[in-house]
């Protein structure tokens, strides 16, 4: 009879997500991720541009759809992502650890997002009464202005903290209403597909949260340049790279919106001007009569 | 419906008197300088260029032309006027010189109206009763918010930004320097303001209300000149901020050169606003709104309704209405109380127009112009409209920016929606209908920053105007329009 510590464990092939599916790249082309001392320790995909095509067809299809959810639902939503991530702290810590992150860190980082998701959920019935207006117009008219979302949105996440970057970035523009193409870090890929499975077990629908791994340096220009992606969210770019997502954005006036770290690890960078940086401001005049 | 038997006769035995606007009262100097640091001085070039009267082809005034080296000189004004004074300056006393100006233009806005009419070409109606008093308007609001800024953003602490460098349109001259300068100022920004070069004049002589009503040197440069005085404002280093407004194309141009720097901007660019009209709406109310929404201006209006979208089953009766309506328009001199439609810009934009009339027809489009004659001298464009059209012909894809008008028909509300969406822009909209529910439906549904029901081209002070989409980036105007001149910060 073998001992338990004779049992092969069964290795996790990391895939990318899109449009509620797991395939592979469809270039079936891989990179390994090195842990520092044990050599590699997973291939992951190595996602081609038409992958990143293939992502913004799901992420546009599933947009109308996700900003017509109500508030209260899209809260509720994202709370459930907050409860099955709870439920696999200790894997998600384990993950971390094995992508490098010492594990007292690592737990803590783990109860950080969960935390983060649960105060946007809060925000989702919320941040449409602080932003929004009544305009008291001259003439007999009632005005008004109010959110809607942006669109779809792609985000460059960032490489520290892995999970907790990644989900401080993209927990406001989903509880906003967009949708969302997202390149995980190259160096923390494994906790973002970890987390596109917790996703996809928390009701978000199809294409709402597409994710993609691989290279910046490969991918950065055709998320900039892409004509139906409505805005870009860059992490940690340094000065040469933000301009050249900056200049080519600007085919099709994408917003671009550019953070660094202490925009979203901090205690207090949790802010609901976060989900405000990809909202459109919609001012309507209805008549009242006199 | 409107039958061969009850067809108006507009060409009937009555013409209306001559009704012109006096104009002994405008001064005009001969030649302007450029207004830096709190006076009127020459350009380092020494460079002149003519304004002309669209109406007329008559030079009105010169008007400096500023080069790079101008342009470091109100820049380098701004800065030592932002650290030196304004940034000091109590928010209270702010608003009170904001409130100032907003006087000020009030007392003089007849001068005013007269000018703006006499540069751009657009009717004395309009000068008289939107652009002056709306601008006017501006300032009135945002003096106010100077010393409020703490209620405007919740939980967040604010501080302004510093230099911005703004860029207006020859459209509604001094009614866009006054959605740039007046949040500019109330957020404690100092300003290099780059007015058109077909229409200098109303902005110069703002800045003789800003001196008179004795604002710290330096806190509103005015620096005039075309295209290549924009550029130099854009790329200069001190400039914290630029708030432009103008064509998509010009927009692009920007984003690319503030690519890469830290610079904050705003755009505010064209449209091709859909105008969508169903058969339950109060027909002849819609089509006011429709002559109001493409022809206010000549049709020189980034939110101009340019597309009709009419339901089938009411669309003949309102291209008949539509047409009855048009007869009755007057094209012709602008300061004539009773003109309806005045002189295009300028003569490049009316060669653009024309190409589009033309291309029009090349696509398979039914034009439709009113009649009646037009001045000899001077740039004119007849009321426009074409039928017929496809959704990817250029004249229903493109920004014409003059008064011609794009009908098209649908028959569900889905294919209304669809259709209104299908351009790259989204500035604005209008529908017309009888039913509430509807009505939100489509205001909703529309991506576009502005929409109008039963109603178009409304405009407030306290009301935020801006993009979707290729239309632009940020919001002018209300609340929302302070936080583009502000930045997170103690």
């Amino acid at each position: 009879m073998a001992g338990a510590t004779d049992r092969l464990p069964v290795a996790k092939t990391y895939k990318i997500y899109i449009d509620g599916r797991f395939p592979r790249t469809e270039s079936g082309r891989y990179f390994a991720l090195e842990d520092g001392h044990s050599g590699a320790i997973a291939n992951v995909c190595r996602a081609s541009r038409k992958d990143f095509r293939n992502a913004v067809v799901a992420a546009r299809r599933a947009q109308a759809g996700w900003a017509a959810v109500s508030a209260y639902r899209r809260g509720q939503i994202v709370y459930r992502i907050a409860e099955m991530l709870e439920g696999r702290r200790e894997a998600f810590a384990a993950e971390l650890g094995r992508q490098g992150s010492p594990a007292r860190q690592a737990a803590g980082e783990v109860d950080a997002a969960i935390d983060r998701l649960i105060y946007f959920a809060g925000w989702a019935d919320k941040y449409q009464q602080v932003f929004s207006t009544v305009n008291p117009v001259s003439s007999s008219h009632f005005n008004f202005s109010l959110l809607e979302p942006t669109g779809v949105v792609a985000l460059l996440a960032p490489d520290e903290p892995g999970l907790l970057g990644l989900i401080a970035n993209l927990a406001p523009a989903i509880v906003g209403g967009n949708t969302l193409v997202v390149l995980a870090s190259a160096a923390r890929p494994l906790s973002a597909v970890s987390f596109a499975e917790v996703l996809h077990a928390a009701d978000v629908p199809a294409g709402v949260v597409n994710l993609l791994t691989g290279f910046r340096a490969e991918l950065t220009r055709h998320f900039a340049s892409h004509m139906d992606v409505n805005a870009i969210v860059v992490c940690d770019a340094d000065r040469e790279a933000r301009r050249e997502i900056q200049t080519l954005a600007a085919e099709n006036l994408k917003r671009v919106v550019c953070r660094q770290r202490s925009d979203w690890s901090k205690p207090d960078s949790a802010t609901p001007y976060l989900i405000r940086d990809t909202q459109e401001v919609k001012t309507t005049w209805h008549p009242i009569g006199s | 419906m409107a039958g061969p038997e009850n067809t108006l006769a507009f060409d009937g035995g009555w013409q209306y008197d001559p009704a012109p606007e006096a104009t002994d009262h405008v001064r005009i100097a001969p030649r302007y300088g450029l207004f830096i640091d709190g006076e009127f001085v020459a350009p380092e070039k020494g460079r002149y260029c003519d304004t002309l009267n669209p109406a007329t082809e008559e030079c009105l005034a010169r008007f400096a032309v500023a080069g790079g080296e101008d342009v470091a000189k109100a820049v380098a004004a701004a800065r030592k006027a932002y650290s030196g004074v304004w940034a000091r300056t109590r928010p209270a006393e702010r608003g009170k010189y904001i409130y100032r100006i907003a006087r000020m233009i009030q007392e003089r806005a007849r001068e005013f109206a007269a000018i703006e009419s006499l540069d751009g070409g657009k009717p004395i109606r309009e000068s008289r009763d939107i652009d002056v008093p709306l601008a006017a308007a501006h300032f009135f609001y945002y003096a106010g918010w100077a010393d409020k800024l703490g209620y405007a953003f919740p939980g967040r602490r604010v501080k302004p930004l510093g230099v911005a460098g703004q860029i207006v349109p020859w459209n509604f001259p001094l009614l866009m320097a006054a959605w740039k300068l007046a949040p500019a100022l109330a957020c404690g920004n100092t300003v290099v303001l780059k007015p058109a070069e077909t229409t200098p004049l109303t902005a110069l002589k703002l800045a003789e209300v800003i001196a008179d009503a004795g604002l710290p040197p330096g806190v509103v440069n005015v620096v005039t000149g075309a295209g290549d005085t924009g550029a130099a404002l854009v790329a200069h280093p001190g400039v914290d901020k630029i708030a432009f407004t103008g064509s998509t194309e010009v927009g692009k141009i920007i984003q690319r050169a503030l690519a890469g720097t830290n610079k904050s901007y705003t755009l505010e660019l064209g449209g091709k606003a859909a105008n969508i009209v169903f058969a339950d709406a109060a027909i002849d109310q819609a089509v006011e709104g429709m002559v109001n929404g493409i022809f206010l201006n000549q049709g020189h209006v980034c939110c101009a309704g340019s597309r009709l979208l009419l339901q089938e089953s009411v669309a003949d009766e309102v291209v008949a209405k539509l047409k009855d309506r048009m007869a009755t328009l007057i094209v012709g001199d602008p300061l004539d109380k009773n003109t309806d439609i005045g002189a295009i810009n300028s003569k490049k934009q009316l060669d653009k127009i024309e190409q589009y009339l033309q291309l029009g027809q090349a696509e398979g489009g039914t034009l439709y112009q009113a009649g009646g004659r037009v001045p000899p001298r001077g740039y004119w464009c007849r009321p426009a409209f074409f039928t017929g059209l496809a959704q990817s012909n250029r004249v229903v894809q493109e920004e014409i920016f003059g008064p011609v008008l794009a009908i098209q028909t649908f028959r569900t509300f889905a294919e209304a929606l669809e259709k209104a969406n299908n351009t790259p822009y989204g500035l604005s909209g209008g529908v017309w209908t009888d039913k509430g529910a509807k009505s939100f439906r489509m205001t909703q549904g529309v991506r576009a920053g502005v929409m109008w029901a039963n109603a178009f081209n409304k405009f407030d002070p306290t009301s935020p105007f801006g993009g979707y989409k290729e239309s632009g980036v940020g919001r002018e105007g209300g609340l929302h329009g302070l936080e583009t001149y502000l930045q997170p910060g103690a």
